[in-house]
C-alpha cells in the first residue's frame, strides 16, 4: 500500500500538466508556493527539507515546474511534494499539499506494540 | 470543405485592436515603432489563423531589441507589447517584469545563476524588460559574472520561448556592441527597433499632453517661449526626450509660483496659467546667449 | 376557559411603562445584544410584548419594588428598542433588545443562556419565541478562550491540506461488541477515511464497554495509520453520567494515544467548557455532537435557532460541529446552513439577511469551528457538498461507506476517490456544480466501488420542504 499523504494520494500521479493547474489556482488565491522532500514520511515528520524558498510573488506556473524537476533530479528516492500558503488573517496556514514525486520504492511502515501495564499496548511507528 | 479564418475580427474580438488604437492616441511620433508593433501584431494573428485551421507552423520567436535614447517611450512600448502578445495568445500571463544587470547578476561566485533564475520565475508567463542591457557584459573586469546571467538568458531564450518574452533596452551603438561580442545572444533576436528621437513639433505635442494632464495651460509667449526652449535644449548633451520635457515643466511650475508668491493676491486664470517668463528664466537660454 | 385578550387584560403590566421599551436607543459597543421572533397573544401590542421579553430576560420586576431604587436600575434593565414585523407572517415580529455587559459572567455559557432564556419562553403574553441570533461585544467575546484547537491547528496536527476531511459514523448504531466495532473502525480508516465516529449514544452499554471500545478502537486506527502514512482518528465519546466519569474516560482516551475525543451537547455547557479546557490542556480535538438540538431548533416560530447555538458553542469552545449537511437526511436548508457554516468558519461574520445572519460578529481572534456535515449523503453528492461548503469541513458518510456493496473498504475508497476527483477538477476551475455527476462518472470508469456506490444510491435525495428558511427569500427545498 502506498503512502496515501497530499491531497490527490487517492488519484493516479499527477501528469505536470495537472501539476502546473493546481500551481495555477495556488496563484490565483496569491497563495506562496514551495516546493519539499523527504526520505522520511513518517506521519509526525511535519518538516520535510525545503527546496529553496517559497516563491512569492509569481505569476505562472512555469517558474514553479522548473523547481519540481529540478528536485526530482537532485532527489530520485525521495517523496517530494508542493504546498500552497495562504498568509490571510484568520488562515497564515498551509492551504494545500499534494504530492508531485515518490520514490521507485514505496516506504513502509509497521506497528510495534510494547506491552504496558493490565491490557494497555504502547504504539510506536517505524519504518519497516 | 473551406473553412475561413477573420483576421479583423481576430484582432478587434482579442482586444488588440483596441490596444493599438490606443497606443496611437496615447504616444506621440513614433511612426516606425508604431508600424512594425503592428506587423509583429499581425504575425501573431496571422499564426492564430494557422493553428485554429490547422496547418502546421511552428511558434515565431519574438524576443526583441529596442535601441534608442532616453525618454523616447521604450517602457512604455515594452508594457504594451506584453498586453497585445498576452492578448493574441503568445504569453500566458502578459505581465511585464522590468530589471537592469544589477537584479541580475550577484556579487560574488555562486550569487549570480539564482538570482537570475528568481528574475526568470517571476517573469515566465510574461515579457522581460532589460534595460541597459550591455551593462551585462565587463570584459575589463575579469571578476565580472555577468557572463552568467547571459548564458543563463541563452539557453531560457533559446528552449523556453513559450514560457517567456525577452526585450533588451538601451543605446543603440552600445547595444551593437554588446551583440557583437555576445553573437549567440544577438541571433536569439527576432526584432530590433529603434525607437527615433522626438523632432521639436512632437515634443510640442508632448508638452501639450502633459500641460493639460496637470491641468494647466500656456500662454501663447508662453508657448513660443518653450518652442525656442526645446530648439535649444535638443543641441544640448544629455537630452532625454519626453523626460526632458517633463523637467522643464517642472521647473517651469516652480519659477511660476516664485512669481505668483510676488505679485501676493492671485486669481483662478493666473494659478493655471504658465507664462513666458517662466521658461525664458532658464540656464538653456542664457547658455545659447554665451 | 376566557378569551386570552380579556384574560390578561387588567393584569397587563406595562412593561413598556417600566422602562423596558426604549424606541431609538444605540446600542453600545459593549452591549450583548439578541433578537427574538415573537408572537405575541392577541391583544398584546407587539412593543409590549418584546419590552416583555426584555423585561423577563433582566430584572423582570411586574410591579415597581422600593428595592429597585437601592441600585441603577437604567443600567441593568435590558432594552428593547426595535420591533419589526416578520415579512410575510401576520402576527410575527422581530425584536431587538441590548443587555449591559454587567449582567453577565465572564466566559460561562451557562450563565449568558440562564439571562437570556432562562425565563422568557414560558411567558404567558406570547405565544410563541425564538431566539434567532445574537451579537457579542468583542469586550464579551474576549472572557472566553473559545476552540482548543481550531481548524487551522488541527490540519496542522493531521497534516492534512486542500480538501475536506471524511469521516464516518459506526452503523449499527447500537449492538456491536467493542472488538467487532473495532473491525468497522479499520476497515474505514485503512479504505481511505480521515476519521470515524462513535454514534450520540454510545456511550457505555451492556453490549459494549466504553474500555473495550477505546482500546480496540485505538488499535484499529494505529494500524490504519501505519498501513496509509496517513494520521487517523476515530472519534472516542466520552460522555458519562457524571463530571468525574467524563474525565476519567477522557484520561483513558488520551493514555491510549488518540488524538481526538468526543461529546455530546446533552452534557450542557458547563461540563463543555470545563472539557474544553481539559482538551487544551491534554492537546486533544474536541468533537462536539449536537445531539437534542432539534429540540431547540427545528421550529420556525419557537425555540432556539442553531446559529445561536453554535456561537455558544464556539465561544464555550468545540473544535467540531455538526452543522447540517443541506443536502442529506436531516433538516437544513442550503441558505440557512451555510449561515451556520459561516458563523463557525469566519473571522468576521458579516450581517447577511439570506442566510439568517442579523448582525455582524467581529470573532476577537477566536479559533475556528470546523462544521461537520452527517446525515444521509453519499458519494453521489460529492460536487453539490464540495460546492456548497468548500475545504474546511468534516463530510461524515455513515451509511455511505459501511453500506457499500462491496465491502467498507469500498465504500471509504469510493468516498475518497469522489472527493479528490472532485477538488481536482474544482482546482481546475470547472463548474462541479453543474458538470459534477459527468466527473464523477468519469472516475467511476477506473475505480469499481465508486461506480458501485453511485449506481447503489443514485436515486438517493431527501426532498422535503424545509420548515426553517430565512424570511427574506422565497421558499426554496433541496433535490
Amino acid at each position: 500500500m502506498k503512502i496515501t499523504q497530499g491531497t490527490f494520494s487517492f488519484l493516479p500521479d499527477l501528469t505536470d500538466e495537472q501539476i502546473a493547474k493546481q500551481v495555477d489556482y495556488a496563484l490565483a488565491q496569491h497563495w506562496a508556493i514551495s516546493v519539499e522532500y523527504t526520505d522520511d514520511p513518517h506521519p509526525r515528520n511535519t518538516y520535510w527539507e525545503m527546496w529553496g524558498m517559497p516563491m512569492f510573488d509569481l505569476k505562472d506556473a512555469a517558474g514553479v515546474l522548473q523547481e519540481v524537476r529540478a528536485c526530482r533530479k537532485a532527489n530520485p528516492d525521495c517523496y517530494i511534494k508542493l504546498n500552497g500558503f495562504d498568509s490571510t488573517r484568520g488562515f497564515e496556514t498551509m492551504r494545500m499539499s499534494f504530492m508531485v514525486h515518490r520514490p521507485k520504492v514505496e516506504a513502509k511502515y509497521k506497528l510495534r506494540r510494547d506491552e504496558d501495564a493490565g491490557r494497555l499496548i504502547r504504539y510506536t511507528l517505524e519504518r519497516a | 470543405m473551406t473553412e475561413t479564418f477573420d483576421l479583423h475580427a481576430e484582432l478587434r474580438d482579442s482586444g488588440v485592436t483596441e490596444v493599438l488604437d490606443e497606443l496611437d492616441r496615447d504616444l506621440v511620433g513614433l511612426v516606425p515603432v508604431k508600424t512594425r508593433i503592428r506587423e509583429i501584431a499581425s504575425l501573431l494573428v496571422v499564426d492564430r489563423a494557422r493553428a485554429a485551421l490547422g496547418v502546421e507552423g511552428s511558434k515565431p520567436s519574438l524576443h526583441m531589441c529596442f535601441t534608442g535614447n532616453p525618454g523616447t517611450g521604450k517602457t512604455t512600448v515594452a508594457m504594451r507589447m506584453a498586453t497585445i502578445l498576452h492578448r493574441l495568445g503568445h504569453v500566458r500571463k502578459g505581465h511585464l517584469v522590468a530589471v537592469t544587470r544589477d537584479d541580475l547578476v550577484g556579487q560574488y561566485i555562486g550569487h549570480t545563476a539564482p538570482k537570475t533564475k528568481e528574475v526568470l520565475k517571476r517573469a515566465m508567463g510574461g515579457v522581460l524588460f532589460i534595460d541597459e542591457a550591455y551593462y551585462l557584459h565587463r570584459p575589463e573586469n575579469e571578476r565580472d559574472y555577468g557572463q552568467e546571467a547571459i548564458e543563463i538568458l541563452m539557453q531560457v531564450m533559446e528552449n523556453q520561448r513559450d514560457d517567456l518574452v525577452v526585450i533588451f533596452a538601451g543605446y543603440k551603438d552600445r547595444m551593437d556592441t554588446f551583440f557583437r561580442s555576445n553573437p549567440g545572444l544577438g541571433s536569439r533576436v527576432a526584432h530590433n527597433i529603434d525607437f527615433p528621437d522626438y523632432s521639436v513639433e512632437e515634443l510640442e505635442v508632448i508638452a501639450g499632453k502633459m500641460v493639460a494632464g496637470l491641468g494647466l495651460k500656456l500662454s501663447d509667449r508662453a508657448a513660443q517661449a518653450l518652442t525656442e526652449y526645446l530648439k535649444l535644449r535638443i543641441r544640448q548633451p544629455n537630452f532625454s526626450n519626453a523626460r526632458s520635457v517633463r523637467n522643464a515643466l517642472d521647473r517651469a511650475r516652480l519659477r511660476q509660483a516664485r512669481r505668483l508668491l510676488e505679485v501676493g493676491r492671485v486669481d483662478a486664470n493666473m494659478l493655471v496659467t504658465l507664462e513666458a517668463d517662466d521658461f525664458l528664466a532658464s540656464r538653456v537660454f542664457a547658455a545659447a546667449n554665451a | 376557559m376566557v378569551k386570552a385578550a380579556d384574560r390578561y387584560k387588567a393584569g397587563v403590566l406595562k412593561y413598556r411603562e417600566m422602562g423596558y421599551w426604549v424606541p431609538g436607543y444605540e446600542p453600545k459597543e459593549t452591549d450583548v445584544i439578541a433578537v427574538f421572533r415573537i408572537t405575541p397573544q392577541e391583544g398584546v401590542d407587539p412593543e409590549e410584548a418584546a419590552a416583555a421579553v426584555a423585561g423577563e430576560s433582566s430584572t423582570a420586576t411586574w410591579t415597581v419594588v422600593w428595592t429597585d431604587r437601592l441600585t441603577a436600575c437604567e443600567n441593568y434593565r435590558a432594552k428593547a428598542y426595535e420591533v419589526q414585523p416578520v415579512p410575510g407572517i401576520e402576527g410575527q415580529y422581530f425584536a431587538w433588545i441590548a443587555y449591559d455587559l454587567d449582567l453577565f459572567e465572564e466566559g460561562s455559557i451557562a450563565n449568558l443562556t440562564a439571562s437570556i432564556i432562562g425565563n422568557v419562553f414560558s411567558f404567558k403574553p406570547l405565544k410563541a419565541a425564538r431566539l434567532e441570533d445574537m451579537r457579542f461585544p468583542a469586550a464579551y467575546v474576549k472572557t472566553y478562550k473559545g476552540p482548543p484547537t481550531g481548524i487551522v491547528v488541527e490540519r496542522e496536527r493531521l497534516d492534512k491540506y486542500g480538501r475536506p476531511l471524511l469521516g464516518a459514523t459506526i452503523k449499527p448504531k447500537l449492538g456491536l461488541s467493542g472488538k467487532n466495532y473495532g473491525r468497522v473502525v479499520y476497515e474505514a480508516l485503512v479504505g481511505g477515511l480521515d476519521f470515524t465516529k462513535d454514534d450520540e449514544n454510545i456511550n457505555s452499554q451492556p453490549f459494549m464497554h466504553w474500555r473495550d471500545r477505546f482500546s480496540f478502537c485505538m488499535e484499529a486506527v494505529q494500524k490504519a495509520q501505519a498501513a496509509s502514512g496517513e494520521v487517523k482518528g476515530h472519534y472516542l465519546n466520552i460522555t458519562a453520567g457524571t463530571m468525574e466519569e467524563l474525565y476519567r474516560r477522557a484520561e483513558f482516551a488520551k493514555q491510549l494515544g488518540s488524538c481526538i475525543v468526543m461529546v455530546d451537547l446533552v452534557i450542557g455547557w458547563t461540563a463543555i467548557q470545563s472539557m474544553s479546557n481539559w482538551c487544551r490542556d491534554n492537546d486533544m480535538i474536541l468533537h462536539m455532537h449536537r445531539a437534542g438540538h432539534g429540540t431547540y431548533t427545528r421550529q420556525k416560530n419557537h425555540g432556539v435557532s442553531f446559529r445561536v447555538i453554535a456561537k455558544w458553542l464556539r465561544l464555550a469552545g468545540c473544535d467540531h460541529l455538526h452543522a447540517g449537511t443541506a443536502v442529506g437526511k436531516l433538516e437544513g436548508d442550503p441558505m440557512t446552513v451555510q449561515g451556520y457554516y459561516n458563523v463557525c468558519r469566519d473571522s468576521y461574520t458579516k450581517k447577511d439577511l439570506p442566510r439568517g445572519i442579523f448582525f455582524d460578529q467581529d470573532w476577537a481572534g477566536l479559533r475556528k469551528v470546523m462544521p461537520v456535515a452527517s446525515g444521509g449523503i453519499h458519494a453521489g453528492q460529492m460536487h453539490q457538498l464540495l460546492d456548497l461548503f468548500g475545504d474546511d469541513v468534516v463530510l461524515q458518510f455513515g451509511g455511505g461507506t459501511i453500506g457499500h456493496p462491496m465491502g467498507i473498504q469500498a465504500g471509504a475508497v469510493a468516498n475518497r476517490v469522489a472527493l479528490e476527483t472532485m477538488v481536482l477538477a474544482r482546482n481546475e476551475f470547472r463548474d462541479i456544480a453543474n458538470e459534477g455527476p459527468e466527473i464523477l462518472a468519469t472516475a467511476a470508469k477506473t475505480c469499481k466501488p465508486l461506480e458501485a456506490a453511485l449506481k447503489t444510491w443514485k436515486d438517493v435525495s431527501f426532498n422535503y420542504t424545509s420548515t426553517d428558511t430565512s424570511d427574506f427569500l422565497p421558499q426554496v427545498s433541496v433535490a
